[in-house]
């Protein structure tokens, strides 16, 4: 079949496009099977779209606003790379951060500017699965792809992770529902563990909702550890740090020894809790415990849509995944130095550059306060508190709806983009080229 | 009176789509600035709907609006929130060499403004 289409259309009617297999960039599942109906610049229909899916097609179409802003003012878009550039390459301590809502092909190019001026890079993941991130280097990780997941998982557990709200097709497409190779019923040959501290709308999926004590999660993982060696507990401790009875424990653990390939998804309830890398850690250790009784692996549900793309970018690129200082003209790596965070509530950042995210509606208020003082540049499709600050704004064309290249799924899958429609506006990408050849040309002198 | 509770922000699916929509719209607005309490814990304190509340955390403070949450999504002593401004100005700056500041699950105190 065509990737694109013209539909027919009645003799006074804009002309339609179906553009086939399109690929959804909201979140970590990047679904890749979304019919689009396309009329002039805008998206009118995305068949096979969750409800946050069908809200991204439906509302990137093209808005009315500047190109460029530069100290809030419409600007050519030249005029903006130059001051860009120029604010960057004064700095004495630069902080590039953001890309996980653009394309591994922009993603590269902004390790390259921070390794021409020598700045600290950093993803959104330092406040999402940073701790993750951290844990995977300390403990490792017991992976697979969603597609293994698919066609052989049977028991399925979400820890501290909601995907009914946050991955809506999660369970439809990859985690509860397909039949697979070795689960040909489905549903029915799957056990669903949901752990959390609320009953979540993702708990009503489950056959097991397990209510556990706010911030005891690393308790839990550790009586799990403790029940998966053989050794003997204190029912009255357990249930006191727990919040549930030692016998639920053992009977999830006898549930786990049984299946033939377990999973765990796990969310942020654990790395943004106290304890945050020390949970990860917890749960990545469990899941290689459980590989001596049978198959087990685990993943951590990813939020946006390309950020386990700048994982892997920043990876490959400094040899660290988030959190990277290059102002000594190599790569460190500090989570808690050198995660933005950190950097702007500390005041260290004197300017900055942020790719496709939000930290002034996201970032702690001392964060946000520093930000705020700094000139910074901001590149985003969508008018955000981020972008009417900087002193430098973009308005740029949409990943996977206006712009092709490549995102990587939740488990590290590359998936190229189908773009719909054309937009006026630069793309990321032709942006980060730009400020990178000036800062070249400015660093030559 | 204040009284201590277990913050827990999050994502919401509503929140998702206000993102999309554009975050100075009517969704992600709406749906960022209400506080989600246990109904049992509205009933203990005397709270209605749409009453709002201060919200003291140890690094910041809000003014709230308040709604009751869904059946027994929410167990008592645990209050929720979407993700937005609001939910990150009770965050302080420590990210205790994460990284990660503590984003969810620690306690505020909460009163009542008549």
């Amino acid at each position: 079949m065509a990737t694109v289409e013209q539909a027919d259309a009645g003799p006074d009617e804009e002309s339609l496009k179906i553009v086939y297999d399109a690929t959804c960039t909201f979140c970590g599942c990047v679904c890749d099977d979304i019919d689009l109906t396309v009329k002039g610049h805008q998206i009118v229909k995305a068949k096979r779209a969750c409800v946050l899916g069908n809200s991204w097609f439906l509302n990137h179409n093209i808005e009315d606003r500047p190109a460029c802003l530069i100290g809030g003012k419409p600007a050519a878009v030249e005029e903006g790379i130059q001051r860009a550039a120029q604010i960057l390459f004064d700095a004495k301590y630069p902080l590039i951060y953001g890309l996980s809502d653009t394309t591994t092909e922009s993603q590269r190019v902004a390790v390259g500017i921070a390794d021409w001026i020598g700045a600290n890079i950093d993803t959104t993941t330092s406040v999402c699965h940073g701790p993750s991130g951290m844990a995977f280097q300390g403990v490792g990780e017991v992976t697979c792809s969603l597609g293994e997941v698919r066609n052989r998982g049977d028991l399925i557990i979400f820890w501290g992770s909601n995907p009914a709200e946050s991955h809506p097709r999660h369970f439809t497409k990859y985690s509860l529902m397909p039949k697979g190779m070795f689960v040909p019923n489905g549903r029915k040959d799957r056990t669903c563990v949901v752990v959390d501290v609320r009953k979540t709308k993702s708990a009503k999926a489950a056959d097991l909702f397990i209510q556990i004590k706010p911030r005891c999660d690393f308790e839990a993982l550790w009586t799990l550890r403790a029940l998966c060696k053989g050794i003997e507990l204190d029912p009255q401790v357990v249930e006191e740090k727990t919040g549930q009875p030692l016998s639920l424990w053992q009977d999830l653990m006898n549930t786990m020894k049984a299946a033939k390939f377990g999973v765990i998804f796990f969310g942020m309830g654990l790395t943004m809790t106290r304890g945050k890398h020390a949970n990860s850690e917890a749960l990545l250790t469990l899941t290689r415990d459980m590989n001596q009784h049978t198959r087990f692996v685990c993943k951590p549900n990813r939020g946006h849509g390309n950020v386990t793309g700048a994982d892997n970018v920043v990876s490959w690129q400094t040899g660290y995944p988030f959190g990277v200082n290059l102002s000594r003209g190599y790569p460190r790596f500090n989570p808690g130095e050198y995660t933005s965070s950190d950097v702007l509530a500390r005041g260290e950042a004197d300017a900055a550059m942020i790719i496709a995210s939000d930290p002034m509606a996201n970032f702690s208020q001392p964060a946000r306060e520093h930000l705020a003082r700094i000139p910074y540049v901001a590149l985003d499709p969508k008018e955000t508190p981020t972008t009417r600050a900087a002193e430098v704004a973009f308005t740029v064309a949409t990943y996977g709806i206006n712009v092709p290249g490549t995102v990587y799924r939740m488990d590290d899958v590359p998936i190229p983009l189908r773009p719909a429609f054309d937009s006026p506006f630069p793309s990321d990408l032709e942006i980060l080229k730009g400020i990178e050849r000036r800062v070249k040309e400015l660093g030559r002198g | 009176m204040a009284e201590t509770f277990i913050m827990i922000p999050g994502r919401t699916s509503k929140q998702g789509c206000g993102i999309s929509e554009g975050k100075f719209g009517e969704t992600y607005q709406s749906e960022t600035t209400v506080l989600q309490v246990a109904p049992q814990d509205m009933e203990r304190l005397g709270l209605r709907e749409g009453d709002r509340v201060r919200v003291t955390s140890e690094d910041g403070q809000i003014e709230i609006d308040i709604k009751p949450s869904k059946g027994d999504e929410l167990p008592p002593g645990l209050l929720f929130m979407a993700y937005g401004d609001l939910s990150s100005r009770l965050m302080g700056g420590d990210t205790h060499g994460s990284g990660m500041p503590t984003s969810k699950g620690f306690d505020v105190e909460l009163e009542r403004l008549d």
